[in-house]
């Protein structure tokens, strides 16, 4: 392969660097022209996100970075992800007096780190990768710097995140030392027939930094605190895309490396999974703090996203991408909704604050209800379909002790959504809320519509598109 | 006449359209928008109603099979694939008979947020046609899952004043069930290679699976039905439900069990089937003869009604689970009986409820003085739910014990006590209600029945009446299927 060949396949990166650094020039020498870059942001990343879908699959840097049908997949999904949480931010930080123009380039350079996780061929690539978007991500965590909650997210997770950081570091020098290779299809050949001790201790240490990287349990405990003091919009956006950006890491790790050792890493993600699903279902119930309950939500549902990747098949990769995308939209909606909400000029976070919305806001209230009865699993919304997926997958593989565990899990976790549901519908208003910003409300109930009806049409291009993305991962 | 069934599962969706636009147009406290919502709602319903009657109608008794399939590609495998046959035709019409009935019971019982209340009458209409309808399993699950959200926002935004625990105990333990019953849904599935309903009932299970799967299976069609021990969500959703919630409870939604039991137990689990029929039986006669005792005891109307219903669907499971044509035409009979009939009772219930505002039975006594035509009317029904000959009530239950007693001579002649225990709870009842000196003054000025409530009981009568005098009506319609159900399964457990 040629260097320009290599670069061509780089494209997509290429144009979110490059206009990363663009913005941050621009914003230095014009920092009010906020919205301008802002527009221009958005337009990078659906730029990026068509130059992928359209461009040449292959192995481009001696294999360091990846260009396939499972990159295109979670790099589409994830550039769009990224450019729907621009406007949600940018507005909700101008109305909040905070007017930094480095919000949209840190979502770009956030976007660059998890474009190539889901590229990364190799150890060094992946680690640059989780790095780049981790480091974005602290800053973001704390854009508030005057409010001290969100500092305290912001200083949690990064002290947290370094640590896990350092746990994928150590458990890659590990591989490497093994394996005598950083390439996956390397470390594959020295993992042929199962892996020998020193290259199980590594991988064991890569998955535990992983799982911190998708807050899993027992890595979760940071989730809930960084969850509750960083800005709405910001756990808007690192709820959804970072984490099928790390889930499809974590799939190119086990498939492309470790396809071999198949048993020995299956045993160690059901049990994160089934750790994930109860920590998520139980914990969820005491809280009354909404982005709280959802982080707990979200750990129950990398649980059910991890049993998917447990499965150790094709068909639980297909099922881990298709939860992963229908998880986002469910999480990012739910988000939109609360950042869209405010009495007063003060935001409503709380259960109670919740009360009668539906007289309030019967828009709103009608979201939060779909992404609720979704995130519960219930059919027709697109958690269900996501949960039916797994279940499938987890079943045929013969973990269905595993699937039923999992689906108990998900009945106490209903408990916390229907009060939710219960606390919005049956019980009597508190108070005005403020008008609703358009852009937030707009995100929120489009979203809302795709988890239904939109999503029975969507499954249809989805599932083969997921197939397809999943064959790329080389487990049979 | 293809795509007549998604016209009538989707039909209440169009006044659901109506009245939404409406409240978009006019906002939602607007007296014309509430008016206009209940129009549309019993104009909707109506017409789903003359829509099923077209169903029966042109429906093909000699044909066991399903009739009027749609079959249209879904993704992964799926289909949106519609049919009925002689089993699920008569539900689908008893749906569509009392849907209207309900929509008038609440004219004026129901005062907040109307245009809502409408509007999960008419979602939970459609969700309950197209269980029966549905003949791919995911797409039954969806019908049959998405079901509890409109049941739990009619418990808990119009019901009584424990309606939050009851609304949550409804949803809590058939959720349980259900996940189980997906989980073999989904193993079903990866191992048949197929979601369709005819083909997954061709499939022969390996023995040892079918036991897993029909418990699975089990799990949640027994606290839909609901079976003793798992029964106790029951008299707290009646008593605390709407009117109208109640009829569309015990009328419809209990009967999802029933007919899940017979759509998918029987013929898809023949052996295992045959292996847990005396647990069934137990549990049967367990629920016969311990909730009649339970229902002698109550102090609330409704939920002595309640009791009663879980009694009666003893009746149904003996017979379903009897394997022979008795006891499935048995079975079937006295689901669409008691259909009719309890509805009846808690649309009977309602007049006074919405009068007093009580349902405490020794609040009331003598209305007989006041009400003589209301009194009239819940004798007969009472005599239906006792099963008195000349009443739909009576060919169920004699229908089942025959089915049952060849399967099992005990069961059978313990459940028969049931007969009686059910005329002395539900006649204590009737006469603490009705009969004796008109004591409570707050009873002195209360009014009998009038047009709207005769316009609701009318066809409940009627109907009670014709189904028991002419019970062929109904097995001329099940028999070809009900016989094609008995022999595979005859042939499958080799007897």
């Amino acid at each position: 392969m040629t260097f320009s060949a290599d670069l061509g396949l780089a494209f997509p990166e290429l144009i979110l660097a490059g206009g990363a650094l663009l913005l941050l020039v621009w914003g230095a020498f014009a920092p009010r022209m906020t919205t301008a870059l802002a527009a221009a942001a958005i337009v990078i990343l659906l730029g990026a996100a068509v130059a992928t879908a359209t461009g040449p699959f292959g192995r481009a840097f001696s294999g360091g970075l990846i260009s396939d049908a499972a990159a295109t997949f979670a790099k589409v999904a994830i550039y769009v992800a990224c450019a729907v949480c621009i406007p949600l931010g940018q507005r909700w930080f101008e109305r909040r007096g905070v007017r930094n123009f480095e919000f949209p380039v840190l979502i770009l350079l956030a976007a660059l780190g998890m474009g190539m996780m889901a590229s990364a061929g190799d150890l060094i690539s992946l680690y640059v990768g989780v790095e780049l978007h981790s480091l974005a991500l602290y800053v973001l965590a704390a854009m508030r710097r005057d409010d001290g909650k969100a500092s305290e997210a912001g200083l949690k997770y990064f002290v947290l995140g370094s640590l896990s950081s350092g746990l994928l570091l150590y458990g890659a020098s590990l591989v490497y030392g093994f394996a005598g290779s950083t390439i996956f299809t390397d470390i594959a050949a020295a993992a042929q027939g199962g892996a020998n001790t020193g290259l199980l201790f590594g991988l064991v240490f890569m998955i535990c930094g992983l799982a911190f990287k998708v807050s899993a349990a027992p890595f979760h405990m940071w989730t809930p605190d960084v969850y509750e003091g960083a800005p709405t919009p910001i756990v808007a956006f690192f709820a959804a895309a970072p984490k099928l950006a790390a889930m499809v890491l974590f799939a190119r790790l086990l498939g492309e490396g470790f396809a071999g050792a198949v048993p020995q890493w299956q045993q160690v993600l059901v049990a994160i999974a089934l750790i994930s699903v109860f920590v998520g279902a139980f914990a969820g119930l005491a809280q009354k703090n909404l982005k709280r309950l959802w982080a707990y939500s979200s750990i129950a549902n990398i649980g059910y996203a991890v049993l998917g990747l447990a499965s150790g098949t094709g068909e639980g990769v297909q099922a881990m991408l298709v939860f992963m995308v229908l998880y986002m939209i469910d999480v990012t909606g739910f988000f939109a909704c609360l950042s869209a909400l405010s009495r007063q000029g003060r935001s409503m976070e709380t259960l109670e604050d919740m009360a009668g919305l539906i007289k309030e806001q019967p828009g709103i209230a009608l979201a939060m209800t779909a992404f609720s009865l979704s995130a519960l699993g219930l059919p027709p919304f697109s958690g269900f379909w996501a949960k039916v997926y797994v279940f499938k997958a987890a079943i045929d593989a013969g973990l269905g002790w595993a699937a039923v565990a999992g689906l108990v899990g998900s009945v106490v976790a209903a408990f916390y959504y229907l009060r939710l549901i219960k606390v919005m519908w049956f019980d009597a208003a508190s108070g005005a809320t403020d008008k609703p910003a358009i852009e937030a409300r707009l995100i929120a109930v489009g979203l809302a519509v795709f988890s239904f009806p939109v999503v029975l049409i969507a499954l249809t291009w989805l599932d083969p598109a997921a197939a397809r993305a999943a064959a790329a991962f080389g487990l049979a | 006449m293809t795509g007549l069934l998604s016209l009538i599962t989707y039909a209440p969706l169009v006044g659901v359209a109506g009245i939404l636009i409406l409240r978009l147009l006019r906002g939602a406290e607007d007296a014309g928008v509430v008016n206009a919502s209940k129009w549309i709602a019993l104009v909707a319903t109506v017409a789903t109603f003359l829509l099923s009657i077209l169903l029966v109608v042109q429906f093909d008794p000699a044909n066991p099979g399903f009739q009027f399939v749609e079959d249209v590609p879904w993704f992964a495998g799926i289909s949106y694939r519609m049919g009925v046959d002689g089993i699920s035709v008569l539900f689908v019409l008893l749906t569509a008979f009392l849907m209207p009935l309900c929509i008038a019971a609440s004219w004026r019982s129901i005062e907040n947020r109307v245009p809502e209340y409408m509007i999960a009458f008419l979602v939970l209409e459609t969700l309950v046609i197209g269980v029966f309808c549905a003949l791919d399993i995911v797409l039954f699950y969806i019908f049959f899952e998405f079901g509890l959200v409109p049941m739990f926002l009619i418990i808990g935004i119009w019901g009584g004043a424990r309606r939050v625990y009851a609304a949550f105990k409804f949803f809590l333990y058939t959720l349980l069930g259900s996940v189980l019953m997906l989980a073999a849904i989904l193993a079903m599935i990866g191992i048949s290679g197929t979601s369709s309903i005819p083909e997954l009932m061709a499939y022969k299970f390996d023995p040892s699976l079918q036991t897993w799967l029909w418990l699975a299976f089990f799990a949640s069609f027994a606290v839909k039905m609901p079976m003793w021990p798992v029964h106790t969500w029951l008299p707290d959703a009646h008593v605390e439900a709407p009117t109208a919630g109640s009829v569309i409870l015990a009328g419809i939604l209990l009967k999802m069990g029933g007919y899940g039991f017979m759509r998918f137990s029987l013929p898809m689990f023949p052996n295992a089937s045959e292996l847990f029929t005396p647990l069934v039986f137990a549990l049967s006669v367990i629920a016969v003869v311990y909730t009649s005792l339970v229902a002698f005891r109550q102090t609330d109307i409704k939920k002595l009604i309640a009791y009663s219903s879980v009694a009666h669907m003893g009746f149904v499971t003996m017979g379903i689970f009897s394997g022979n044509a008795q006891g499935e035409q048995g079975a079937l009979f006295q689901m669409i009986s008691h259909g009719v009939i309890s509805g009846a009772l808690f649309l009977c219930v309602g007049v006074v409820y919405d009068r007093m505002h009580t349902r405490e039975i020794a609040f009331y006594g003598g209305l007989v003085n006041r009400m003589p035509w209301y009194a009239a009317v819940f004798m007969l029904f009472t005599m239906g739910n006792v099963g008195l000959p000349g009443t739909s009530g009576f060919v169920g239950e004699i229908l089942t014990m025959t089915g049952a007693y060849q399967a099992s001579t005990w069961a059978a002649i313990v459940a028969a006590t049931g007969v009686i225990l059910s005329a002395v709870y539900a006649l204590s009842l009737y006469r603490r209600v009705i009969f004796g000196e008109l004591v409570n003054p707050k009873l002195s000025a209360i009014d009998d029945l009038d047009w709207r409530e005769w316009a609701i009981f009318v066809p409940l009568i009627v109907s009670t009446l014709y189904l028991g005098v002419q019970p062929n009506s109904v097995f001329n319609v099940t028999a070809a299927s009900v016989d094609q159900l008995v022999s595979v399964y005859r042939a499958a457990v080799g007897g």
